[in-house]
């Protein structure tokens, strides 16, 4: 039957391959060229301009900070979010008390498992509602409210949290941390789980402390999993706008104060919509396409290690 | 199966999530870019010319379907209705579409690249289009046409007539006018007339006073000054005012045309450092450099502060949280010793934007709907309900009850009579407004003194459009 193979295939593909390239392919192919002309986003009338855009966006401060941004967010966000998810899960699946008999996670992990994954039920909309509560600026703030009353912050200068210009993506970022952690929590237990227990049971019988069986077991039994969420993450990390729009000030789609929480998405936006460089905005997003192209292709490569078969 | 270079099937799955996510990671970007091949119809249609019939003098058909967008903000989109039931009524059997939204890019920016607009649009909010990216597409139609049109209450004048100073002017990109800014805004700041009557303040004339009476108000246990820091542009409302005050309408001009050497003017100093003396007393409401517009005139309406800059729909805007016998009112801005214009001067314009695109299918039924809005009956519906006024002259009936806030901004526009700015760059010369939004921050902070931020608005100028 194997001459009936094809067209079997070939029927099922047609639609998804048809519609990704209508709603995927093509508009990256359309951003390519309108990244070459100075469009102004408000009509369909365009000049050619070559590689003007490119060169200007190289040349443009504000550009290059919010790569560096980009980048930290890059570094600090996957390392962060992995490092603590790793940590609740081995918590909760195999960090209980040792030599009861079995391996077993902490008491009441059931529990600690909905309420770590709760934060990613929510929105992006209410996680910055909830967040601009939290670091509002005057003592109505959760944060300022309660140094103010421990007598930690004066009440006259209270914390200004994402409006600070040294502190404001971080403030960001612990939302995305705090949001992001559960998800992979849940993703690194499910892994956690698959690993068969014995192995962990010899383990323990030889004398491994909790540590070792970490590092030794566990860790190498997870790279799949790691090497994914590290993917999804560094992605997370080249976008962040909604958060950053919403969170920081400035007048359009947010990135203050002075481009100090600025990234490459919220520049884009503002380029775009407010002032009309669509062209410039569309190569800015040709630029971000490529940044996570290569971090996507690298990661994978980087993260190849080769498989254990369990 | 069987092929000696077999992929590990799990291999396989991974990778392909891995570019589906990668792709959906990228696309939220792009697919912004995604602008219109559309139609391909660039041409404008033809403009109406005006008729000699009083009562249509665009010639609309009442067969033509009238497509209106209305911008759901601080004025709702009620008022809209009751213009497009006038329409219904004059022109009886016509199609009226009303869309009320939040979102006029998101909603029209695809219309426009695909060459079908709605017939008039009210270009407001934050998510306004920028009037100059429309203009330099020709997508708007060139209101002319409307000026010269009959006044419907009487017939003997022309729309020009009646429109207060200034609308014309702010409507006007490149030295014609395509937008009819139907409300009449007053920037300045705002207070609690009873907070001053139970405490025996006196709103001041000149910054001097404004000054030392926050000293007393902070002495009071109150903070004297609120401003939306979050997006700085309202705390510009006050060093603007205070250097077009100083400098006179030419300066205001200059700056308008995003000149460098305005900055090297002595005016702009001398106003920036005038402001600058509200962070040297250190009269900041606590944390409202970091606050957005509502938290920081909530807590203005609460009593923790005595003073905020805004525009006149602040009244509007804040009706939910205002106590009862708040007596809210307006107060120009103080005047500087030697000051160019009179202290009643104030920053006023004309605000909401109405459009009607060039590429229009019933341009005509758009410029009269405009028509329609400019009679003594619409205006005073609107007045009525949005708590504004309209670029009307004399526009409210007198049996309109007006609120404290837009009695006592009413009384301000009469006082300045025909000595009033407006500092249009906030919406023409956006690229560089953001930079002086940026450095108005940096200083209400305390992070630049006001000499840097002279510096940074005259290197912004190179931002001009």
């Amino acid at each position: 039957m194997r001459h009936r193979k094809t067209p079997f295939i070939f029927g099922f593909l047609v639609v998804p391959v048809a519609l990704y390239i209508l709603l995927v392919i093509w508009p990256y192919l359309q951003t390519f060229g309108y990244s070459l002309t100075d469009w102004s986003g408000a009509s369909s009338e365009m000049n050619f301009i070559g590689l003007d855009n490119y060169t200007a966006l190289f040349k443009d401060g504000a550009f290059l900070g919010a790569l560096r941004h980009n980048l930290l967010l890059l570094i600090v966000l996957p390392l962060a979010t992995i490092l603590l998810a790793l940590f609740f899960a081995f918590m909760l699946n195999v960090g209980g008390k040792s030599g009861t008999g079995g391996v077993q996670g902490v008491r009441g992990s059931a529990f600690y498992k909905v309420v770590f994954f709760f934060p990613q039920v929510l929105s992006v909309a209410i996680l910055s509602v909830l967040f601009q509560g939290v670091y509002r600026t005057d003592k109505g703030g959760l944060l300022n409210g309660v140094l103010i009353a421990l007598g930690i912050v004066d009440e006259n200068h209270p914390w200004d949290f994402a409006s600070n210009p040294t502190f404001g993506l971080w403030c960001v970022m612990g939302v995305l941390i705090w949001s992001g952690v559960g998800f992979y929590l849940v993703l690194f237990s499910a892994a956690m789980q698959s690993i068969p227990k014995d192995i962990y049971e010899a383990a323990l019988l030889d004398g491994a402390q909790r540590g070792t069986t970490f590092f030794k077991i566990t860790l190498p039994l997870l790279w799949e999993s790691i090497q994914t969420a590290w993917v999804y993450l560094a992605i997370a990390a080249m976008d962040a706008f909604a958060l950053v729009s919403t969170m920081t000030p400035g007048a359009y789609y947010g990135g203050g104060p002075d481009h100090h929480s600025e990234i490459m998405a919220t520049l884009l936006m503002r380029n775009f919509i407010t002032y009309g460089k669509a062209g410039y905005a569309c190569a800015m997003g040709v630029v971000i396409f490529f940044i996570t192209l290569v971090l996507s292709v690298v990661s994978l490569r980087v993260t190849r290690r080769e498989k254990i078969e369990f | 199966m069987g092929s000696a270079t077999e992929y590990n099937r799990r291999d396989l799955f991974k990778r392909a999530a891995a570019i589906t996510v990668l792709a959906a990671g990228g696309t939220s970007l792009l697919a912004a870019c995604a602008g219109g091949s559309g139609s391909g119809d660039s041409k404008s249609g033809a403009s109406p010319t005006l008729g000699s019939d009083n009562k249509n003098p665009f010639g609309v058909k009442a067969s033509d379907a009238l497509d209106v967008v209305i911008f759901k903000g601080g004025y709702g989109d009620d008022y809209a209705k009751v213009f497009e039931d006038a329409y219904k009524k004059a022109y009886a059997g016509a199609n009226v579409s009303h869309l009320g939204t939040q979102e006029i890019s998101g909603k029209l920016q695809p219309r426009f690249n695909a060459g079908s607009p709605p017939d008039v649009f009210d270009n407001s909010g934050a998510q306004a289009m920028k009037a100059d990216v429309l203009v330099s597409a020709g997508q708007l139609t060139d209101l002319t046409v409307l000026l010269e049109a009959p006044y419907l209450d009487d017939p003997t004048k022309k729309i020009k007539d009646v429109l207060l100073p200034g609308t014309v002017e702010q409507g006007t990109i490149d030295g014609k006018m395509y937008s009819l800014n139907y409300v009449y805004t007053v920037f300045g700041l705002w207070y609690s007339a009873k907070l001053f009557k139970d405490k025996g303040w006196t709103p001041p004339k000149t910054w001097d006073e404004f000054i030392t009476l926050c000293g007393t108000i902070k002495a009071a246990g109150i903070s004297p000054f609120a401003h939306q820091g979050k997006y700085p542009y309202y705390a510009n409302y006050v060093i603007f005012s205070l250097i077009a005050k100083q400098g006179g309408l030419d300066l205001v001009k200059k700056i308008n045309a995003c000149d460098t050497a305005a900055w090297d003017d002595p005016a702009v100093l001398a106003g920036v450092k005038a402001f600058y003396k509200i962070m040297e007393g250190d009269f900041l409401l606590p944390g409202t450099n970091g606050m957005t517009h509502t938290e920081s005139q909530t807590a203005w309406c609460q009593g923790k502060a005595a003073f905020i800059p805004s525009g006149s729909w602040l009244e509007n805007e804040m009706l939910a949280s205002t106590p009862a016998d708040f007596d809210m009112a307006f107060l120009p801005i103080p005047s500087l010793p030697n000051d160019k214009l009179p202290a009643t001067a104030l920053w006023a314009g004309a605000g909401e934007p109405f459009m009607v695109p060039s590429k229009a299918k019933n341009k005509a039924g758009g410029l009269e709907f405009l028509r329609m809005m400019l009679t003594k009956d619409g205006s005073s519906k609107f007045v009525a309900t949005a708590n504004s006024l309209t670029v009307l002259k004399d526009g409210v009936n007198a049996d309109v009850p007006l609120k404290p806030g837009t009695k006592s901004s009413a009384a301000a526009v009469k006082a300045a009579g025909d000595v009033t700015f407006n500092f249009s760059f906030q919406d023409l010369q956006t690229a560089f407004d953001a930079e002086v939004e940026n450095a108005t921050n940096e200083l209400v902070n305390k992070r630049i003194t006001p000499e840097e931020w002279v510096s940074r608005g005259k290197a912004a100028t190179s931002k001009k459009v």
